[in-house]
């Protein structure tokens, strides 16, 4: 049989993770499409692969330091950014640097282990264990229970920060809870794709679900329906090509995007997309 | 007592004195329109109104302040000049009224607050009205049945005012602040939403805040007049202040003044 590969243990622990993973990262993505912080996942990533490499250091479960360091760094870039108004993109360029500077410091300090760097890069879902996969799907049942518990005030939120805090919305609190939740929503999709293809399921998805759904609910729904069946069958189509499959799930969500792109100008999403065009263009300039 | 009570309030804007000592008071039923030009400091005095700017002084709601005062807040409806959501933001116009609902946690205590000083809250629907129902009540007050699941986005501009009206209408707020609402909006629309707003203010005895520079729209609908500068100027009834000339003279001129800007700098 050509699927025999999907019998396999680790095959099938990829594809759990992967989903769950996926479904984290398209519903915490909309948000943060939305509040346009796009970029925030990739510095989290990099921050988070510091905190793996310190697990390793240290010789603690690397999820855990993982978590830690990027849970506090995005709470600690998110207070910088509150107290000195420096720039958004400026503040995740901070992340960034500072977290794969650590990473690196620390792999090379300890020659000692012999860590792959490739593999946290690119992701590696295919190696995930069972200790892994188990606490993953916790993680990410916990993340999906609170945005579904609080999906009302975070829509708010992310649409009308103002206008929230006025009908009683904590909005700090509620930023921080996000933000700490993105955080580790980046660190259990790690493995599928690797730090640096991170926006991509943050992202992706997401761009593509707003062409489609018109209501919030349904965009997001599409988001989690694309992000699952590019991961799926991204890590199916890899095996027998022997490909990365991180690269396939990629690939294939940018498939998805630049179809989805020109079914809109062919006008199959929003009827008549010139005329919407030049109407809103018409409206700007009035 | 008063819906709301501003006392002696002063405020910055950006470093500059916005609003100075400013003292007026709302009472049950009152359709009040601010006049002042741009930057007398309207919307930096609703604003601190809404606990979204520091100030000076005291600001009470059915005397009410401290963590009673927080707790009354989100029975206030709000509309800003404008509402600046991300372009594309994927919320239909039903989306967007669902978010101004408050949870029945909230709106119980705030009721009690209200009848604990022995005032009543004005309700629009009846008690037992579903949150759906309310949705399908506040669409038909502001007309947009037909554009409920359209994207907020594809909406005009006047269309996208009134979906934030509704939105501030469907909490059955106590007191209703709106900033210059119908600013770039054509005549037909802008009588339609005069027509809402009285009506909301006679049968459903929502009081009105409502800054504009619009001296005919004022005279038309509004039941008391303010008028500020930084400085508040005059608050009475509306036949006092179009009665008294020197005032209307100011006023008329900055409003023209107004027209000829097009609305650009209003802090």
């Amino acid at each position: 049989m050509p699927a025999d590969f999907l019998a396999y243990g680790f095959m099938q622990r990829a594809l759990i993770t992967g989903i769950a993973a996926a479904i984290c990262c398209a519903m915490v993505g909309l948000y943060l499409v939305l509040k346009r912080y796009s970029l925030f996942g990739d510095a989290l990533s990099h921050m988070a692969f510091g905190g793996i490499a310190l697990g390793y250091f240290l010789n603690v479960y690397p999820i855990w330091t993982a978590t830690a360091v990027s849970v506090s760094a995005a709470m600690g870039i998110t207070k910088l950014r509150k107290s000195t108004r420096i720039s958004g993109d400026a503040a995740i360029a901070v992340m960034l640097s500072a977290g794969l500077g650590m990473g690196v410091i620390l792999v090379s300090a300890s020659h000692g282990f012999t860590i792959d760097l490739f593999s946290f890069l690119f992701g590696s879902v295919l190696l995930t264990n069972l200790t892994d996969t188990i606490s993953f799907l916790g993680i990410s049942g916990g993340i999906i229970a609170v945005l579904l518990a609080l999906r009302k005030p975070l829509l708010h939120f992310t649409f009308d920060e103002e206008q929230a805090k006025i009908n009683g919305v904590p909005v700090e609190k509620l930023n921080y809870l996000f933000i700490g939740l993105a955080a580790v929503t980046v660190i259990i999709t790690m493995r599928l794709v690797g730090i640096l293809l991170i926006s991509a399921l943050i992202v992706l998805p997401n761009i593509t679900s707003i062409m489609m759904g018109k209501s919030f609910r349904k965009t997001m729904a599409i988001s989690v329906s694309l992000s699952v069946a590019a991961t799926t069958s991204g890590i199916i189509l890899s095996y027998p090509l022997n490909l990365a499959p991180s690269g396939c799930i990629v690939m294939i969500l940018v498939a998805m995007y630049v179809g989805t792109l020109l079914a809109r100008r062919a006008g199959i999403f929003s009827g008549k997309p010139l005329l919407r065009e030049m109407q809103a263009g018409a409206r700007e300039k009035s | 007592m008063n819906v709301l009570d501003v006392e002696d309030v002063s405020a910055s804007h950006n470093g500059v004195l916005a609003i100075n000592k400013i003292s007026f008071h709302v009472a049950e039923g009152d359709l009040l329109g601010i006049v002042g030009p741009n930057g007398a400091g309207k919307t930096t005095l609703f604003r601190a109104i809404l606990g979204l700017q520091n100030y000076q002084g005291k600001i009470k709601l059915f005397g009410y302040e401290g963590s009673q005062y927080t707790s009354l807040l989100p029975m206030v409806g709000y509309v800003p000049q404008k509402v600046n959501f991300e372009q594309n933001f994927p919320a239909t116009v039903y989306d967007v009224i669902e978010m101004g609902l408050l949870p029945k946690k909230k709106l119980r205590r705030g009721a009690d607050l209200i009848q604990r000083c022995g005032c009543s809250w004005n309700r629009i629907f009846g008690e037992s009205s579903k949150d759906s129902e309310k949705i399908e009540r506040v669409l038909e007050i502001v007309g947009l049945e037909h554009l409920r699941d359209r994207r907020i986005s594809e909406l005009s501009g006047g269309e996208q005012q009134r979906t934030f009206i509704a939105s501030a209408l469907v909490k059955e707020p106590v007191l209703l602040i709106l900033d210059e609402p119908v600013t770039g909006v054509d005549m037909e629309v802008q009588n339609k939403f005069y027509s809402v707003l009285r009506r909301i203010n006679k049968e459903n005895r929502i009081s009105i805040v409502w800054a504009s520079h619009d001296l005919n729209a004022i005279s038309d609908h509004a039941t008391k007049v303010a008028c500020m500068n930084r400085d508040l100027f005059f608050h009475g009834e509306k036949e006092e202040f179009f009665s008294n000339k020197d005032l209307l003279k100011t006023y008329s001129e900055s409003a023209m003044q107004m027209h000829m800007h097009n609305h650009s700098h209003e802090v």
